[in-house]
């Protein structure tokens, strides 16, 4: 189990320095350097920079040292919690970003607990039922889910709530709580917004996670030990939940892992139809500005999280499948 | 499976036991898929997109980049089949009236002038293949006045037909998707083989690469790149730029499929045999290993495929892939991105038909597919 939780560790630690040289390399993509776009900036305003000042900004961010030591001052200035100035907003880039990251990952997270709570069970259903017109109908909704991608769904959304219900199905929060600072009214107000997008971005990896389990569960149930069990006359509920399920629950669990950067993933284009206050406009206005310290720092710290929240997952995944915790595997 | 496919399938077996016997991997691939129709129907689907992709400007009625702004935002119009004189297709021409409270010129269409559809009439100048210049197209309009046309699907802003957009729309959309999905799989033989064959380290450090690429949000990723590409770059150095960025971040799932064909044929009889008699390590990947899984690639191919276009139209949409004058789905649907502008023209939206089509076809034939060429797995 420590080898498990220790692999997971060391591969999360990797992955977060594979995505800082990422999101560096992205910062660095575009031609002349981070002086030059702040000269341009100055310039469209009217005011500039002598020659000499825009020397010595370089000096003290260490634009004119190799690159590899750019990226370790980049990398020592995040650590201590500088992650730079947006260009665009004029402001620390920490601040322009503000709620939108948690928002973020609260509508993530809302998506990846749906999709557990009705994968599960309706997995189960299908596999059990074979056949029957539930399992048809969820067949159904799951090639749908498979099909359309998320931000087609919203759209779709957003026109019949538009067309038919005559309101904005968009956003996370009413209008007076928007600018409001937080309180339990206005986490009440998001609990109640917060279902469809999480809908939305649940539905591909639903249907497919039902599909896993389905197959699965469908390959435990026909084995011999199953037949035994029923011959032995033990209910057919505990038949059902007591063996094949957990047997089953193996490919279900090790592929949910690989759901939550999806689900990330997925709610940067969702955010931008729905217009949810989280960081996927805000990404998508950057990277249009090229204002690339705060693209990038979303970029990372969306990688971060991410990952982050890919090892909670997985360390809940322990708690349902007894056999990681036995072989570490 | 029913009992009925079960009994004929196996008397089908025993006339042609002989041929049966010999067939070759591929061929039982075939023979397994073809019992499964809806991965069949899925198939011709398939290639109706592709044939409608190389044909698209014979079928496209008017030029996809002619705009018109008198015929801004027209609603799907019908065809006439029949006149008073029997079969003759037409459409009903448009004709201009001032609104008299905002003074703006509107064009609807006048049931009193009739403008025939002939078939394989000439229409707007284009190349076929992009090689013979030609004007005819599937059908046209017989002598229309320039604001009159074929609006199957309506018209966008700034006037042009939708219809003819989505069919020139689909050549880009899944080229694309083949391209990534050519280079995707490059990587994912190369790699993945590497880490089937060789095993220890190199699996190791590939497995856990790919464990590393799988665990990035991969939509911010591509964002961040596709916006550092410069604004001057043509249409088709885009359309390449976007094309490596998407194959990049897309090749780890067909690696893990290669790989996992590469150990278990590694212990095969076949395989060790081909050792014993001295046959290099080379020969026995390309002539041993390689036909036993090429249907389980072409498998985790049409699989991997909608992803990559779902990829490009994400992009398109978010305006980061390609621009205009580019013509792809995604971009059709960055027309429909707003609620104001769809309740008002709610048949933008259509663009989003041969995307779900296309994916759901590409979905079922893989999953045919794989059952096709692994009947245990």
């Amino acid at each position: 189990m420590l080898m498990y939780i220790g692999r997971r560790l060391v591969l999360a630690v990797f992955t977060c320095i594979a995505i800082s040289v990422l999101t560096f390399i992205i910062i660095r993509l575009p031609p002349g350097d981070f002086v030059d776009a702040y000269i341009a900036n100055l310039a469209s305003t009217g005011s500039s920079i002598t020659a000499e000042q825009a020397e010595s900004m370089r000096r003290e961010y260490g634009l004119d040292r190799p690159v590899v030591i750019q990226y370790a001052l980049w990398l020592g200035r995040i650590v201590e919690g500088d992650f730079g100035v947006s260009m665009m907003w004029r402001r620390p880039v920490t601040e322009v970003i503000g709620d939108r990251l948690w928002l973020t990952m609260v509508v993530s997270f809302a998506a990846l607990f749906l999709t557990w709570i009705l994968a599960l069970p309706i997995g189960i259903y299908s596999a059990v039922r074979q056949y029957s017109v539930g399992d048809y109908f969820f067949t159904m909704l799951g090639f749908i889910g498979l099909a359309i991608p998320n931000f087609l769904l919203a759209l779709i959304l957003m026109y019949l709530g538009f067309r038919y219900l005559g309101l904005s199905v968009g956003g996370l929060f009413s209008a007076e709580y928007a600018q409001a600072p937080w309180s339990l009214a206005k986490v009440w107000d998001l609990t109640k917004h917060l279902p469809l997008p999480a809908c939305v971005l649940a539905l591909a990896g639903t249907a497919h996670q039902i599909r896993i389990m389905r197959a699965n569960l469908l390959d435990e149930l026909r084995k011999p030990y199953v037949i035994t069990a029923r011959a032995k006359g033990i209910p057919e509920r505990r038949v059902i939940l007591k063996y094949p399920v957990r047997a089953a629950l193996n490919p279900f669990a090790s592929s949910i892992a690989y759901i939550f950067p999806y689900l990330v993933s997925g709610s940067i284009i969702v955010s931008l139809v729905l217009g949810l206050p989280t960081v996927g406009p805000l990404l998508l206005q950057a990277l249009v500005a090229q204002d690339m310290f705060l693209a990038g720092t979303i970029v990372l710290l969306l990688g971060v999280m991410t990952v982050v929240g890919t090892l909670i997952s997985d360390l809940l995944l322990m708690w349902i499948e007894p056999r990681l915790r036995i072989t570490g595997r | 499976m029913s009992a009925t496919t079960a009994s004929s399938a196996s008397a089908g077996a025993s006339l042609a036991d002989d041929r049966l016997a010999q067939a070759g991997q591929l061929r039982l691939t075939w023979l397994r898929f073809k019992r499964h129709k809806l991965a069949l129907i899925s198939l011709f689907i398939v290639a109706f997109f592709y044939l409608l992709a190389i044909f698209a400007d014979f079928v496209a009625i008017s030029d996809p980049h002619h705009t018109d702004a008198r015929r801004s935002y027209m609603p799907p119009q019908g065809i006439h089949l029949f006149d008073e004189n029997g079969f003759a297709p037409h459409v009903y021409g448009l004709k201009g009236s001032r609104d008299m409270k905002t003074f703006k010129m509107v064009y609807v269409p006048d049931p009193s002038k009739k403008i025939y559809i002939a078939f394989f009439a000439p229409g707007y100048e284009y190349n076929l293949f992009g090689l013979i210049p030609t004007n005819r197209h599937l059908f046209a309009l017989i002598n229309p006045t320039p604001v009159d046309g074929i609006f199957l699907l309506g018209t966008d802003q700034l006037g042009r037909d939708l219809f003819s957009r989505l069919a020139v729309a689909t050549r880009i959309s899944l080229s694309i998707g083949l391209a990534s999905v050519g280079l995707s799989l490059v990587l994912g033989i190369l790699l993945g083989g590497m880490s089937g064959l060789y095993g220890g380290i190199v699996d190791t450090v590939i497995q856990r690469l790919i464990e590393l690429i799988r665990s990035i949000p991969t939509i911010p990723l591509w964002m961040g790149i596709a916006a550092a590409l410069p604004n001057t770059w043509t249409v088709l150095q885009v359309y390449f730029a976007i094309t490596l960025i998407i194959s990049l971040i897309g090749w780890t799932e067909l690696a893990r499929v290669v790989r996992g064909r590469f150990l278990a044929l590694r212990e095969e009889d076949f395989v060790i045999a081909a050792e014993l008699v001295g046959a290099g390590q080379f020969r026995i990947m390309l002539r041993h290993m390689l036909p036993s899984f090429t249907s389980h690639v072409i498998a985790a191919v049409s699989l991997a495929l909608p992803a990559m276009i779902i990829s490009e139209t994400s992009l398109s949409f978010l305006g980061l892939g390609l621009r205009p004058p580019a013509i792809s789905w995604g971009i059709l649907l960055q027309d429909a991105q707003n609620v104001q502008v769809l309740a008002g023209a709610p048949w933008l939206l259509m663009a989003a038909v041969p995307v779900v089509l296309v994916i759901l076809a590409f979905n079922f034939l893989g999953d045919g597919l794989r059952d096709a060429a692994d009947p245990y797995g």
